[in-house]
């Protein structure tokens, strides 16, 4: 049922059409771009993560790369101190995240807002302030550089069409995810929450739901983020990253589905070809992100969010009409 | 310490005592973090670059006039001004025109205010490490029980509490000072009675940021003076008021000083996981009572 919807949508014919652009792209671009895109899609699956939260579910999850760095360290410590086969390693990253998850959501959601979001900026930097100390365990603040992985995805080529598999699959799961009646109900406690509570939906349960999905999936960019890098390093879980993700989220629009995928491809963009010329690359980002509070604080794809909504909503009904008669 | 077997007590005294005074520059820092979020109710993410930029003032300024300790006590008094004016500029040029918007557009540009203010200390100050001498009559110890005590560390023993009562005074016995409170509690009435919020939050935000900056000159003898900071201390001083109390300052106090205390046995202790003791505090404290031990204004 949900699958018929979705095949429905003129969307969904334009992602397959982007997608099977992709899957062609390696063999007619430079080895740099082939990685440049890996990288992409990398951010893209953090940023839209982060957005389950954000957007869909309005948790200011202000510190959402501490899960990115635990899933990316916990699949690169596997797979560089320890013999375990590869593929549980991989699993073990996205685990572990939702964990993590788990424990600092416990915490973070008997708190409204922003409280949240203080507790959680602080929380997650422990776990910053723990990679960064335990030289013996995690190399400190150098990290881990070379870390092995395996052969059929070691190559550039072969690292961007798993990690364009992956995303692929992670995104259909996450459009699932929102259009499920738990999507639903997290978005209805996104736009009303006492309402919500007085109909007998149990909110923190929902809400701490959606952080632990959202940070499985801020695991999986982790792994995939070890795949394209081969290695680790305390910058992964440092709070100006999950600065980054956050403004990505707004810039492509938080409200919309696909918007922190465009969100991601500017900043990394610009990260990689602004970030040559200068090294005062979070002034850029700082200007960046004035300039979209003043003037497009809805971001990119959804400025003109009510309107889009309200045409989508008419359109639906034309829908459901025209099945109907 | 050799070995670790024996911990006297008084180096637990000393211990108690270089916490404490650390307890007194994260209040400083804290108590205007907390000033802020009471009216504008808003996280200022740049307070701790306020706080680094008011150590560079600092040390820039004591440069000027030779290292002396002419220069210390002119930078002391003059560095936290210069970060007001920053945050005066920052605010009536860019942030009063955000009050109407939504909290998370606030706090969002204060974010974007932290980015822009680090990278602005790399350019005018660069990356290296510097460092400032304390005035002579600070230098060096004085025995307590027998150990050495930093006499600069007494200094700050003393200052902590002055700010705090000078705080409480300001709050409570002045006409500005009653106003912010009320405009804490309900910002529409404040506005009713033809009382200008935004200058209200200027001068709130101002003087908040202001206190950044002491601390941050406060702390410039003790530490050297470097980018990367502001992010240790923000993340602290959110920790502190998350635990005391939004808004409270007293609150801002008493977490200061579980967070001091508690670091600077962290690190008579396990000195490589010194910095994990506080969060383990705060992690204790918010599982008991998760908005924090004093009244938030909130």
């Amino acid at each position: 049922m949900l699958f018929g919807h979705m095949l429905r949508q003129k969307s969904f014919g334009i992602s397959i059409l982007i997608f099977g652009i992709l899957l062609i792209a390696p063999a007619l671009l430079p080895r740099f771009y082939i990685y440049f895109l890996a990288v992409i899609f990398v951010t893209a699956l953090l940023a839209m993560s982060l957005n389950l939260c954000v957007g869909h579910g309005m948790l200011f999850q202000f510190h959402h790369g501490v899960f990115y760095g635990v899933g990316a360290y916990t699949a690169g410590l596997l797979l560089a101190k320890t013999s375990i086969p590869w593929w549980m390693a991989f699993m073990a990253g996205p685990l572990a995240a939702a964990l993590a998850g788990l424990l600092i959501g416990l915490f973070c959601i008997r708190l409204n807002r922003l409280y949240f979001g203080m507790l959680q900026i602080s929380l997650g930097s422990l776990i910053w302030a723990i990679a960064f100390r335990w030289y013996a365990l995690t190399g400190g603040d150098d990290g881990i550089h070379g870390i092995p992985i395996p052969d059929f995805i070691a190559s550039t080529t072969g690292s961007y069409y798993f990690v364009l598999i992956v995303l692929g699959i992670c995104l259909l799961l996450m459009y699932l995810i929102l259009k499920s009646p738990f999507g639903s109900t997290l978005q209805a406690i996104r736009d009303n929450p006492e309402r919500c509570a007085a109909v007998g939906i149990h909110v923190r349960r929902h809400q701490l739901k959606a952080i632990i999905i959202a940070t499985f999936f801020g695991g999986v960019a982790g792994v995939l983020f070890v795949i394209v890098e081969g290695s680790i390093f305390p910058d992964l879980l440092f709070w100006t990253l999950s600065l980054e993700i956050f403004i990505m989220c707004l810039l492509g629009g938080w409200f919309t589905f696909a918007g922190p995928i465009l969100g991601a491809a500017i900043i990394v963009s610009l990260r990689t070809f602004v970030g040559t010329y200068t090294q005062y690359w979070t002034l850029i980002l700082g200007v960046i992100l004035i300039l979209l509070i003043f003037f497009l604080p809805e971001g990119i794809m959804g400025y003109n969010y009510r309107q889009l909504f309200r045409s989508r909503a008419s359109e639906d009904q034309v829908e459901s009409f025209n099945a109907s008669g | 310490m050799e070995g670790g077997q024996t911990i006297t007590l008084t180096a637990l005294s000393i211990t108690f005592l270089v916490g404490l005074s650390r307890a007194m520059i994260l209040f400083i820092v804290t108590s205007g973090l907390s000033f802020v979020l009471g009216v504008l109710r808003v996280p200022n993410v740049a307070h701790g670059s306020l706080y680094m930029i008011g150590a560079f003032v600092a040390y820039s300024i004591s440069t000027l006039f030779g290292g002396g300790s002419l220069g210390f006590w002119l930078a002391l008094i003059l560095a936290p001004l210069v970060v007001a004016l920053i945050s005066l500029i920052a605010e009536r040029t860019l942030f009063c025109h955000l009050y109407e918007r939504e909290h998370l557009m606030l706090l969002l540009f204060t974010f974007a205010l932290m980015l822009i203010l680090g990278d602005l200390t790399k350019i005018v100050w660069g990356a290296d490490y510097r460092s400032i001498m304390a005035p002579t009559m600070l230098q060096g110890s004085i025995s307590i029980f027998g150990s050495p005590f930093p006499k600069y560390n007494l200094f700050l023993l003393i200052i902590g509490p002055l700010v705090a009562i000078g705080l409480w005074l300001f709050s409570t016995k002045t006409k500005m000072g009653k106003i912010a409170r009320a405009a804490a509690v309900d910002m529409e009435m404040v506005g009713a009675i033809g009382i200008n919020v935004s200058w209200v939050f200027a001068f709130a935000f101002v003087l908040g940021c202001l206190l950044a900056g002491l601390g941050g000159a406060l702390v410039s003898p003790t530490i050297s003076v470097t980018i990367g900071m502001d992010h240790n201390i923000i993340i602290e001083a959110f920790l502190i008021v998350t635990i005391g109390g939004l808004g409270n300052m007293w609150g801002a106090m008493v977490g200061s000083l579980i967070f001091g205390i508690t670091q600077s046995f962290g690190v008579l202790l396990f000195p490589q996981f010194a910095i994990v003791f506080p969060y383990l505090a705060v992690v204790i404290i918010l599982t008991l009572k998760p908005t924090g031990m004093l009244k938030s204004v909130w």
